[in-house]
């Protein structure tokens, strides 16, 4: 046939050439004798795909070639390759199927080249898959889905037998493999789902059925060499957990939970094996806690100077960010690690590395405090349900385990809590008594005691009150005028507050003068002591619009009340007539002049009270509330607290030295400070004290020196290490 | 060392210092004790204050001077503490007495000649232990007072410890000077700056177990000198 006429050729025509060199590459891939092809037989066999796509219609035959092309390989592929493949097993299977492989590529590359004309227009026109994945998809349908399971446990047993210490063909393995990968035409898929997924299940299998063998028979000689055989795995094990992206790291990092599941159980079954994947958790959780202090830290000191002392949002943030972290990891555990004690004990230790940094100069104990405060009191800047409430107290309870100054907690909280309770803060009575409850368990009850006694105290106190209201009824002469309500309070069980002598004005004297004779007749046994810093006064006040109740302290209604008597009052004037400090006075007289409500006039009308500052009454103050709250900020207790709590401290360390000596006697140094130890690590595990970091031998030795020079015990004349004790 | 032996005989009178009659001692060697005894109680008045009947911070000068010792010298310590002095500044009759008789001194000159003699003595081991703990109590001035400042215990290191222990004493007092955390030393302090000195190897300081019951401050020294 001329290449020059472009006769028409007919489909079956056309076919029947083309199936002749289809024949050929068939006959070479099979290995039969044919020569190979000239670049004439290509040319040829090329052109008349070109003819028969370019012919006018009805002639151009573009669909059917490409429905032919592929046929060519389904025919093939079920003629010859799967008979071969299914007559073979195990590894003489997985060699046929890399052949036949191979052979697939070539004729595809081959058959694409001799259709390629068809690459070019139709299958972009028609948007149909080239003919290159045409070729391979043909195989990974009919062989690929035919023959997968067969071929991943052949090479499964191929890799069990090499663990055996058989020499096996890496490289046909590696070829098979390749299958897997490459099947997946540029997607892992295959790969990871037909084959990896397996291994690692059986590994796991293979390594667990070693270990119990290997412990169940053995002489020792066997032993150890499978012992080198463990240790090669343990080694890998290694690399496998610090891989950047698929290692441990990674995997945490990227929140990997299902292939973190997966790693627990691969090295749960070697010897120590979770240990490096323990300490790369724990690793992991200190560092992200770590960096929600760093950030808190950091936007904490973009705060301004004057509000660098208040605990405020992004302390509370923090604390709520790390329930959550933990909320998280123990997720982990729980899921992830099965439970185990390992992984317990490393989020334990991650916690407190970082749970016992402080920020902006809030110890952890204080943060906790403060954000329990915020859930407990009314207003609180948290707003939940009650079942959060319940919920987040509950975590924060938790994460006290964590902090080693639980003492220094325990004294924010109740400072905390006196406020709530005796300014009537406290939102909820019930979430009050649950919080102490968890604290009991977790802590233990000496713990709470006194806390819980501070609850009672107020249920007792509205008891008396009760009665203190019956007795002024029965008794109309004593009555003061006044509504009072006086609230007892048990001295042990509360935080300790200073009592100053403010002069009472003459109204409220009256009021102190009944109640005490009331409680006479109730016991003569103790003694009150009136503190009149905590107290609050609801006092009407005369303004020229109209009458205002003022809801205000006790200190604030002296300093009102003054000006009964005088229009104008300088600020010496009213600190001698309050016999109160300067502190108290500054404060309560801001708030009475410089705060969001104006009562007092102030001479200047500066925003801060100064010594020379002269007081009126503000006449002409009014606002649409009838009845208005100036609050008394209170004085900032961090410090005290802080020095309470060192004070205890070195009372309980004193006790137990003395305590120790006194039954000793006589007693080298280095006993003395470990005796102390434990009976103090013993003492506070009961009272909830705070952890002793082992070993503190320095604040002991401090408070051995003390004794000595205060007598309690002197040092031996001939051994300078060792004590005696001074009756 | 001769002691009187005056209980013994049991016949000593009352001692009346403003008759400033002598009085006698019945001792084994007689008439020369007595005498002494004389000299040394006239002496005695040539420095006290007539009032007090003591020696006083005036006197003492005084005494010095005629001694041609610095007041501040650590032989007046020494001096103070065979006197077994009281109070700093101070000395009483008997005090000055037991002193002068235990150095067999009557005069000044006797006095300078003997100064030597007590220097070695002091620095016996067995003494200088008992004086290095003497002459902190002895600036121990208020009644109940039972610690010294720490530059005044600087001093006091110094003087005594200064020229035995000289690297020692430069580096205690300069930590002492620019640390914090304590502001007075105690008598226990004090006894451990001694043995501090005689038992560890200094500057290297390898042989120190904090574990042991070394004072605090003393810790603290070493950390401080591990860490320049």
């Amino acid at each position: 046939m001329s290449m020059h006429e472009r006769k028409t050729i007919d489909l079956e025509q056309g076919w029947e050439f083309m199936q002749k060199g289809i024949t050929k590459l068939k006959n070479i891939l099979e290995g039969l004798p044919e020569s190979q092809f000239s670049s004439e037989d290509y040319m040829m066999l090329y052109t008349t795909i070109y003819n028969m796509c370019t012919q006018k219609p009805p002639h151009d035959y573009s669909q059917q070639l490409y429905d032919k092309y592929r046929e060519s390989f389904e025919e093939y592929i079920t003629s010859m390759v799967l008979p071969s493949l299914r007559v073979k097993h195990d590894e003489f299977m997985l060699r046929e199927l890399v052949k036949r492989w191979l052979n697939h590529k070539v004729m595809v590359r081959w058959l694409s080249r001799f259709f390629h004309y068809l690459d070019r227009y139709f299958i972009t026109r028609r948007s149909l898959p080239p003919l290159n994945e045409v070729g391979l998809t043909c195989f990974r349908d009919l062989v690929y889905q035919e023959v997968k399971d067969k071929v991943k446990d052949a090479v499964i047993s191929l890799i069990d037998r090499e663990r055996e210490g058989e020499q096996i063909d890496r490289a046909l393995l590696k070829n098979v493999l390749d299958i897997f990968v490459e099947i997946g035409l540029g997607n892992m898929e295959c790969y990871e789902n037909d084959f990896e997924a397996h291994l690692l299940k059986d590994t796991a299998a293979y390594y667990s059925r070693k270990a119990s063998n290997w412990i169940l028979e053995d002489s020792c000689p066997d032993y150890m060499l499978k012992k080198v055989q463990h240790e090669l795995l343990y080694v890998n094990a290694s690399q496998l957990l610090e891989k950047e992206h698929s290692g441990c790291h990674g995997l945490l990092r990227d929140d990997k939970v299902d292939d973190l599941s997966r790693m627990y159980r691969l090295f749960c079954r070697i010897q120590r094996g979770l240990d490096p994947v323990s300490q790369i958790f724990k690793q992991h959780v200190t560092i992200e806690g770590t960096a929600l202090v760093k950030q808190a830290e950091d936007s904490a000191s973009n705060k301004k100077a004057e509000k660098r002392d208040v605990v405020g949002l992004q302390e509370q943030v923090f604390v709520r960010k790390v329930i959550e972290l933990h909320d998280k990891y123990l997720a982990y555990v729980n899921d992830c690690f099965q439970n185990h004690s390992l992984f317990h004990k490393a989020l334990k230790e991650a916690f407190e590395v970082f749970c016992n940094k402080g920020v902006a100069g809030s110890s952890s104990a204080e943060l906790l405090a403060t954000f329990c405060d915020n859930i407990l009191k009314k207003g609180g800047s948290e707003k939940l349900s009650d079942e959060a409430i319940e919920e987040t107290l509950e975590k924060v309870v938790k994460l006290l385990a964590y902090i080693s100054d639980k003492d220094l907690f325990a004294e924010f909280y109740r400072k905390k809590l006196a406020r709530r309770l005796l300014f009537d803060k406290s939102a909820n009575d019930d979430h009050e008594r649950s919080i102490l409850t968890k604290l009991k368990q977790q802590c233990g009850g000496q713990f709470t005691s006194k806390m819980e006694g501070m609850v009672t105290d107020l249920t007792l106190a509205r008891e008396n009150q009760s009665g203190f209201e019956d007795y002024l009824n029965n008794n109309a002469h004593a009555n003061p005028g006044i509504d009072l309500t006086v609230t007892v309070l048990t001295t042990g069980f509360w935080p300790s507050y200073k009592s100053f002598d403010l002069n009472l004005p003459v109204e409220m004297v009256k009021c102190v003068e009944v109640f005490r004779e009331f409680y006479q007749t109730k016991t003569k046994h103790r003694k009150l002591t009136w503190i009149y810093s905590l107290g609050t006064c609801n006092i009407n006040a005369k303004f020229e619009h109209k009458t205002i109740e003022l809801i205000v302290t006790t200190y604030q209604a002296a300093a009102l009340l003054l000006f009964n008597a005088s229009d104008r009052l300088s600020y010496s004037e009213i600190m001698t007539q309050l016999n109160l400090t300067d502190d108290d006075v500054i404060r309560l007289l801001h708030s009475l002049s410089c705060a969001k409500y104006k009562i007092l006039n102030k001479e200047p009308n500066t925003k801060t009270i100064s010594s020379t500052d002269v007081f009126e009454f503000n006449n002409k103050f009014n606002d649409k509330m009838r009845r208005i709250k100036i609050p008394l900020p209170p004085v900032d207790e961090k410090k005290k607290v802080i020095e309470d709590v060192d004070k205890d401290r070195r009372y309980a360390i004193d006790a137990s030295i003395v305590r120790i000596m006194k039954s000793r006697k006589v007693l080298g140094h280095q006993q003395l400070v470990m005796e102390c130890v434990e009976q103090l690590g013993r003492m506070f595990k009961v009272l909830g004290f705070f952890h002793i970091v082992l070993p503190d031998f320095k604040a002991i030795k401090k408070r051995i020196e003390d004794l000595i020079t205060r007598d309690y015990l002197e040092r031996d004349k001939d051994n300078p290490n060792i004590f005696r004790y001074l009756a | 060392m001769r002691r009187s032996s005056t209980r013994k005989s049991g016949s000593a009178a009352a001692v009346n210092p403003s008759s400033g009659s002598s009085y006698a001692y019945r001792s084994a060697s007689g008439k020369a004790v007595s005498k002494e005894v004389e000299r040394i109680d006239n002496l005695f008045y040539t420095y006290a204050d007539a009032s007090s009947g003591l020696i006083d911070p005036e006197g003492i000068e005084s005494f010095c001077s005629d001694l041609e010792v610095d007041c501040t010298d650590v032989r007046i310590l020494m001096l103070a503490w065979k006197m077994k002095a009281e109070k700093q500044g101070y000395f009483t009759l008997e005090e000055w007495r037991r002193g002068l008789k235990a150095l067999h001194a009557d005069t000044i000159s006797k006095l300078k000649k003997a100064l030597p003699e007590l220097e070695k003595e002091v620095a016996r081991p067995s003494n200088f232990l008992v004086f290095f703990s003497y002459s902190f109590r002895y600036c121990l001035t208020e009644d109940k007072q039972k610690s010294i400042d720490i530059e005044s215990a600087c001093q006091l290191l110094e003087l005594v410890l200064g020229s035995q222990y000289r690297l020692q004493v430069d580096k205690l007092v300069e930590y002492l000077k620019s640390q914090r955390d304590y502001k007075v030393i105690n008598m226990d302090q004090w006894t451990s700056f001694l043995r501090f000195c005689n038992e560890i190897n200094f500057p290297s300081l390898d042989n120190y177990d904090e574990e042991l019951a070394w004072p605090l401050i003393l810790d603290n020294f070493v950390e401080w000198m591990k860490g320049k």
